[in-house]
């Protein structure tokens, strides 16, 4: 723990000594400087925008309950669909909105491109730190001292979904481990299905799979970035499902389409290991398979362990620019800690929320029947509480996965490896980031 | 050109018209059927999709009907969030018909001018606006986005019709066109007769121009009606998206609900009929204006 408080304590200065160099419009941010974020005078307009669908519902309770801070909401394709590129076009014309929803693999880019406000001088928040689950705080900290970024919204803690039935008409046991993982693997391939598919394009989630290995893409410190997409942790990973690939023991459908739902429907995949999100994924992809489903933990690295990974997830941001952050800041810490702007957002758009009170919601307190009347949140929660907190996401992510995701294309179906499309994610990143003018280590 | 494809073209047909051997034309036709197919095969999909309700759209096959709930869907389109969807296919509908329409009456006033009057610099204006024709709409959709910012005009109408104003493959066309079509005597007749420059060209000039002005409004409305990348990058309220942002904006949304899946095909449905529409209603007219334009 003391490395990695040091760790932290170099990324502090490095990121902050990277937005000011990145960025020719540096501001008036001084980095833990305190007492500038006062009310405003007068009534308030904010404007907002997100993806979730039907956010209104929530800030509709908001502007009724604060006559004085109205909150406007205007939306957009998720983050990687157009929003952030939204985001920095409107920070370079100045007319960014006053809050925005950033998944927490986006946050360190828009921190090093110095597109955030620090509102942690504003009365409330740096106290609510305690509310939220620990990994997602760390997240919009940076680890810097007196500093916050934004108010965690969601998380996405990684569970295994499986077919209860399958497992106990074939005498399967549920595995616990990736080593039982892969030998259940051969034995439901003997009986035509597949324990699971392989995301080709999901980078982000093979990223939870690597979390959940303790595995570490990025690291920052005083001298820049370093870039590891290739760690032991991760060649483990990657090793791993380059086996099962190889074997013929997972399928390899396009995700998110209608031949892998039907795969699912069909009966034909057997486990998904996924975010929480997923539940509605299956029951919406799957109908003729209700009831039959479960939830366990992650199969775990070493038996008797209980780490878990994270896909997914997102913060409500004070953008860079706003002219009324103190109330941004109010109303960004309201819409994700109250019960009824939770509940909300979680009926009209499933969101799982940050906050560790949010997890024991009335909604999240029963048994599903699509999921034979277990009540699957108690895995999320309790996986959400395995989640490392160290986990660090670089500037790009956005190329990242692009890039890995070509090269995972191409291993699914026979052209290199896992790894190999890794280890040509590495130097592209590499190079993108020394083309944003990024330091990084070698 | 070889002399036996000249020699083809020269033998002697019984009947008179060109004629070709009963195997070449098989092979033609199946290359058209199979062409065919491949191009109506996903509307073929989008329509059965959009009919089935949502335990059959992934439970059945893709290609042929279930229970048909096509209505009951188009309900739930029309209902989901206060029928935003209407308005979609409404902003979309001013967008490309009065873009399309003020973008003809420009490029057709302008390609006018640059064929029947001689003034200093018209090959240079003329040569301007082909290099338009090569950049890229998406290319321009930042810069705009920059100078909008700087007017405040982002996230309104304007921001997306002004630019779609602009078809310097419409001043292109009207050009060739004009210099074709419109006779320089007649414009002199016209004049002769007391006309001032502004009626010629209305009541003269525009009428021997029509097929291609409506080949021009015909392939701006299209290309409106199919622009993405300036409204992404323009609007953020929901209420005046055109259906292609609205749609790609669900699109997006499906992991947090995935219900929202059936509605984004079905909209996709309703949102070809307006175009498949204007195509049918405007064929006859582009179509007699290519084929004159083969003839001269």
């Amino acid at each position: 723990m003391a490395i990695t408080r040091i760790a932290r304590a170099g990324a502090i200065a490095a990121i902050s000594a990277l937005a000011l160099s990145a960025c020719a419009t540096g501001g008036t941010d001084a980095p833990g400087a305190s007492g500038d974020c006062a009310p405003s005078d007068g009534p308030v307009t904010l404007t907002f925008t997100s993806w979730l669908p039907g956010v209104e519902e929530a800030v509709a309770i908001w502007n009724d309950e604060n006559p004085d801070i109205q909150v406007e909401v205007q939306t957009g394709p998720n983050g990687n669909g157009g929003t952030y590129q939204n985001f920095f076009n409107q920070l370079a014309a100045g007319n960014a909105p006053d809050l925005g929803q950033i998944e927490f693999d986006a946050m360190p880019n828009f921190r090093v491109q110095d597109g955030l406000e620090n509102i942690a001088a504003c009365e409330g928040i740096l106290a609510a730190e305690d509310q939220f689950v620990g990994w997602t705080w760390s997240q919009v900290t940076f680890g810097e001292e007196n500093a916050v970024y934004a108010i965690p919204q969601d998380t996405g803690p990684m569970a295994m979904f499986y077919r209860a039935d399958l497992f106990e008409a074939a005498g399967i046991p549920v595995p616990t481990t990736w080593e039982e993982y892969e030998a259940a693997a051969v034995q439901i391939r003997e009986l035509g299905g597949y324990i699971n598919n392989f995301s080709q394009s999901d980078i982000n989630a093979f990223a939870g799979l690597v979390w959940q290995a303790d595995g570490q893409w990025f690291s920052t410190d005083a001298d820049g970035w370093t870039v590891d997409l290739t760690g032991a942790e991760t060649t483990q990973v990657a090793e791993y499902w380059q086996g099962l690939i190889d074997n013929d023991l997972v399928a390899v459908y396009p995700p998110w389409t209608d031949e892998w739902n039907a795969a699912y429907n069909s009966s034909e995949l057997w486990t998904w290991v996924s975010a929480v999100w997923g539940a509605n994924t299956i029951a919406s992809g799957a109908p003729d398979t209700a009831g039959n489903w479960a939830v366990a933990p992650m199969p775990q690295w070493e038996a008797g362990a209980s780490a878990a990974g994270n896909w997914g997830g997102s913060t409500t941001a004070v953008l860079k620019g706003s002219d009324h952050p103190y109330e941004a800041a109010q109303f960004a810490l309201w819409l994700n800690t109250d019960a009824d702007a939770l509940t909300a957002m979680n009926r009209t758009a499933n969101i799982y929320p940050a906050t560790i009170a949010g997890g024991n919601l009335p909604v999240f307190g029963e048994g599903l029947e699509f999921y034979g009347g277990q009540n699957i949140y108690e895995v999320f929660a309790e996986a959400g509480k395995n989640v490392n907190p160290d986990f660090t996401w670089g500037p790009t992510m956005t190329q990242v996965y692009n890039d890995v995701a070509d090269g995972f294309a191409g291993a699914v179906s026979g052209n290199g490896t896992l790894l190999e499309a890794l280890t040509a994610g590495q130097s592209s990143t590499i190079a993108a980031l020394k083309a944003a003018s990024i330091p990084v280590k070698e | 050109m070889t002399t036996s494809s000249v020699k083809k073209q020269r033998r002697p047909s019984r009947s008179g018209g060109i004629r070709e051997s009963a195997v070449s034309r098989t092979v033609a036709m199946s290359v058209m059927v199979v062409a065919t197919l491949y191009f109506l095969t996903p509307l073929w999909w989008l329509f059965v999709a959009a009919t089935k309700n949502r335990p059959d759209f992934t439970t059945t096959a893709p290609l042929w009907f279930a229970d048909f709930s096509l209505f009951d869907n188009i309900a739930a389109l029309l209902d989901y969030r206060g029928g935003v969807f209407v308005r979609w296919l409404g902003n979309s509908a001013l967008y490309a018909g009065v873009g399309a329409a003020l973008a003809t009456l420009f490029a057709a006033m302008a390609g006018y001018a640059i064929a029947k009057y001689a003034f200093r610099g018209r090959e240079t204006l003329f040569n301007v606006v082909l290099g338009g024709v090569l950049v890229p709409a998406t290319a321009l959709a930042l810069p705009l986005f920059l100078i909008f910012s700087q007017a405040g005009a982002t996230n309104t109408i304007w921001a997306v019709l002004l630019p779609s104003l602009v078809s310097p493959f419409g001043v292109y066309l009207s050009r060739i066109y004009a210099a074709a079509s419109v006779p320089d005597e007649i414009i002199e007749a016209a004049r002769i007769d007391g006309a001032g420059e502004v009626r010629t060209f209305f009541t003269v000039a525009t009428r021997l121009m029509a097929p291609a002005l409506v080949t021009i409004f015909l392939f701006q409305f299209v290309a409106i009606w199919n622009n993405f990348f300036l409204p992404l990058i323009m609007l953020r309220d929901e209420n005046l998206f055109p259906v292609t942002l609205g749609l790609y904006v669900w699109n997006t949304q499906v992991s947090q609900i995935p219900d929202i899946r059936a509605l984004v095909v079905i909209g996709s449905l309703l949102s070809v009929i307006p175009l498949i529409v204007t195509f049918l209603a405007l064929q006859r007219f582009w179509q007699s204006g290519l084929a004159n334009g083969g003839l001269k």
